[in-house]
């Protein structure tokens, strides 16, 4: 203990990072916070209009479909779905940073493998239901969901709806681009030569923050 | 994994420099074109930032052509402008892309990425003693990013229905309906794409300045000797990485509403010119002008706070006293990054802001002038009983201290809600905003140029050119500016082509004349700056002294013309703080000489 006392005291003296990190992790913490500025924004915009408009669509009502089933009526089972595909994509992402740290490629390539398929079939999910709402008339300015309370529908309902999970699904497919770049680095031994997988880690970071958005972004549109 | 892999994840990155700095050869592409070097990327954003002056700066003389003598029609101006000055005449939308483009230009694109994109750049490696910025690849990138972003704007110039011309805050509706202006068709479209290229180019540079500050700080070089330029750019790229995403997601909305049909601003419109009723309901403009507002205030911080870091350095330098209050410097800054995000609604108290909500952004703004007063005080008690030396950087300094003084106090005016209500979108408002942070900004790049010039391309500016310059434009920016107030009391207000229709604005005719004369004249003036900073690029007098200032910082302890990562050995050991001036008999002590034990402390 005494001789980390001194070696604290010079954290920020210059010619170290005072956080232990690399460069690119700061950056990547940096970009977050701004990008946590984004949603943000779009997620305060959401509530402006929302509590703005008299009446709102009942997400029961609207989300109540699943693929290949017909006509049943499943309130919010699709959506849970994909959200837990996606959850488990973060665990699968936390066990290729696990990997990494003991530098064992195979079980990086394997988990970040996971981790890809993960972040495909939620884009799979939100591309059947994006299709599957525009089928039945919604899309940017067009409602066909009538409010809870029977009022006509309130337009900014879809607008909204399109709009952030769009953007949500972009960050989704930068995040599985991003995840496929670390996979063919990993198998062409750029992260061996390097002695460490800290690219791995600084994209789990990302993948994990695309995470933490979605639990807002589906409170949001999916149950209130 | 161990440690030292973690924290230099990129070997080929950083440490190069030492090894290879010789052996490399650089062509022409890669030396000034897709530079990686912080040095040249400076003088990139800094030439870029100038073309982009004269272009926002000529826009200003063509509207204050319209304001002076708004019943004569200048003939060459059709030969200049063709169908935007029909008979020699600017016609009404022309005006009004003129001054909308003038102020995009101006706040983005000279004062946004002209100011701090070259000091950042330039400043932050060479003060804290790193060989480039963490990232040199992302640098480049931010840099073409920026200037992909001007190409953008400039094209929508030359489109038929000519640039966006609803004013810089880009408010909808207006920005948001095609049908509403010509200027709103695809002037508006080329617009965002802009301000997103733009947008980028700001978070890619915001976060390497950020990363390189915090973790490439040279041996002894604690965040607490840093020089207050280094805090000053750290907290302008803090400020722009948490703000700029918010106008984001405001002009992604606003292309939806543009292109998709979405009503996220729009509800209830009638457009007369297509005498249609719109079908968009429950949308909001209000909630533009936050989204707008939050990027907007800091946006204000983002332009000032660089020049308030440079004046500080060139005033200690100067005046050979160490900066009064370093401390006191640094939790002023902060407080001013913190503020600016608490009080972007002083520009909406007229929309119909609850009156109690107001009077809570009237505290908080006022409160901004605790920090900015402390920085003034700690300003001129630097300058009193100093020895000063008049070089034209340390000119520039003071002026820019008068003017952030003159701009600061009409802000006390402004950011009254009660006074809001008669002073809000007049002259007033032009005069303050110009004086303090457009001219008193542009007044700390100036200083920045004329100081940092010798270390940029080895040559000094000339003195004789500088010195007709600064005083030939700190007193035409009172006189355009001072007038201003007047015309803002009287109610007179922005944004209007001929105010000869109002009988009480005629009396201001003759004071308008002479504003555009004189604003004609200072616009001129700018161009012996010009004409001095490329002359003397070339042939000016070449310096024969590492540290021609005599500072402290660590720049000056770089060769003369420094290669690309800067020191040719070893990164030299910081031992002290920047502002040892006139300290134990001595003019100043260089940042890497050790404490003498028999030295006094400060």
């Amino acid at each position: 203990m005494e001789q980390a006392a001194p070696a604290k005291q010079n954290l920020w003296g210059g010619g170290k990072s005072p956080f232990n990190v690399e460069y690119g992790k700061t950056m990547m913490w940096y970009f977050l916070m701004s990008d946590a500025f984004t949603f943000g924004a779009f997620l305060i915009s959401y509530g402006t209009i929302r509590f703005s408009s008299h009446a709102w669509p009942d997400p029961n009502h609207v989300f109540r479909s699943f693929p290949f089933i017909g006509e049943m009526n499943v309130p919010l089972a699709f959506v849970t779905l994909m959200t837990f595909i996606l959850i488990m994509s973060s665990v699968t992402m936390v066990l290729a940073v696990h990997a990494g740290h003991q530098r064992n490629k195979k079980e990086v390539v394997k988990w970040m493998i996971f981790t890809i398929i993960g972040g495909l079939m939620f884009l799979g999910c939100q591309a059947w239901e994006w299709w599957h709402l525009h089928h039945q008339g919604a899309w940017w300015g067009s409602n066909p969901f009538i409010n809870i309370d029977g009022t006509p529908a309130n337009i900014n309902f879809t607008n909204l709806f399109f709009t952030i999970t769009g953007f949500h699904g972009f960050h989704v497919f930068s995040g599985v681009i991003i995840n496929i770049v670390m996979l063919i680095m990993t198998l062409n031994n750029v992260f061996e030569k390097r002695g460490s997988y800290l690219m791995i880690e600084k994209a789990g970071l990302y993948w994990h923050f695309v995470d933490l958005v979605w639990v807002f972004v589906f409170t949001c549109f999916y149950l209130f | 994994m161990s440690n030292d892999v973690a924290l230099h994840g990129h070997p080929e990155v950083v440490g190069s420099h030492e090894a290879h700095a010789h052996h490399h050869k650089e062509t022409f592409i890669t030396k000034y074109v897709f530079s990686q070097d912080h040095k040249m990327i400076a003088k990139q954003f800094l030439i870029t930032g100038m073309v982009w002056a004269v272009i926002g700066g000529l826009m200003s003389v063509l509207f204050r052509l319209q304001l002076g003598f708004p019943d004569e029609s200048f003939p060459w101006l059709e030969d200049v402008l063709g169908r935007w000055a029909k008979g020699g005449k600017i016609s009404a939308e022309n005006y009004y892309a003129l001054i909308t483009m003038h102020g995009t230009v101006l706040v983005f694109f000279v004062l946004t990425g002209g100011l701090s994109g070259t000091f950042a750049n330039f400043l932050i490696p060479l003060q804290i003693g790193a060989r480039d910025m963490a990232s040199p690849m992302m640098n480049m990138l931010s840099y073409w990013f920026f200037f992909g972003g001007s190409i953008v704007m400039i094209s929508s110039l030359f489109v038929q229905t000519g640039p966006f011309s609803g004013g810089w805050t880009a408010y909808p509706p207006l920005s948001a309906l095609g049908d509403a202006s010509p200027g709103s068709k695809v002037g508006m479209d080329l617009w965002i794409i802009s301000m997103a290229m733009f947008i980028i180019s700001q978070l890619l540079a915001g976060l390497n300045y950020i990363s390189t500050v915090l973790n490439m700080r040279t041996k002894g070089m604690s965040m607490n000797r840093l020089p207050l330029t280094v805090w000053a750019l750290f907290f302008t790229a803090v400020l722009g990485v948490l703000s700029f995403p918010v106008l984001l997601s405001g002009v992604v909305l606003l292309i939806f509403d543009r292109h998709a049909g979405s009503s996220f601003y729009l509800s209830d419109i009638f457009i007369a010119s297509t005498n249609t009723a719109l079908p968009n309901e429950g949308g909001s403009a209000i909630l533009y002008q936050h989204l707008f507002w939050f990027l907007g205030h800091p946006e204000v911080y983002i332009i000032l706070l660089p020049a308030m870091g440079i004046a500080s350095e060139v005033l200690s330098v100067n005046a050979r006293k160490p900066i009064f209050g370093y401390f006191a410097m640094i939790i002023s800054m902060f407080a001013i990054t913190v503020l600016a995000f608490l009080v972007w609604a002083h520009h909406m108290f007229v929309t119909g802001l609850n009156p109690f909500l107001g009077s809570v952004f009237v505290l908080l703004t006022l409160m901004i002038a605790v920090p900015s007063a402390i920085k003034v005080f700690n300003w001129l008690t630097t300058l009193f009983k100093a020895n000063i030396r008049f070089t034209p950087a340390m000119l520039c300094a003071i002026g820019f201290v008068s003017l952030f003084i003159s701009g600061g106090l009409t802000g006390i005016f402004l950011g009254n809600s009660t006074l809001d209500i008669h002073l809000h979108d007049t002259y007033f408002v032009i005069a303050h905003f110009h004086i303090v942070m457009g001219v008193s900004a542009f007044f700390g790049m100036f200083a920045g140029v004329y100081h940092w010039f010798p270390k940029m391309y080895g040559r000094y500016m000339n003195n004789t050119l500088a010195y007709i310059h600064f005083w030939g434009t700190i007193i035409g920016a009172y006189l355009i500016f001072w007038p201003m107030h007047y015309e803002g009391f009287a109610g007179m207000p922005r944004r209007y082509l001929d105010y000869g229709i109002w009988e009480s604005f005629k009396q201001f005719a003759e004071l308008n004349k002479f504003i555009s004369i004189v604003a004609i004249i200072t616009f001129a003036l700018q161009f012996l700056f010009l004409f001095n900073f490329f002359y003397s690029i070339f042939k000016g007098r070449k310096v024969k002294d590492q540290n021609p200032w005599k500072a402290n910082t660590l720049e000056w302890t770089t060769p003369i013309n420094p290669g690309h990562g800067n020191w040719p050995g070893e990164i030299p050991e910081v031992h002290r703080w920047a502002y040892d001036y006139s300290k134990d008999g001595r003019d100043f002590i260089p940042q890497t000489e050790p404490i003498d034990p028999n030295e006094s402390k400060h």
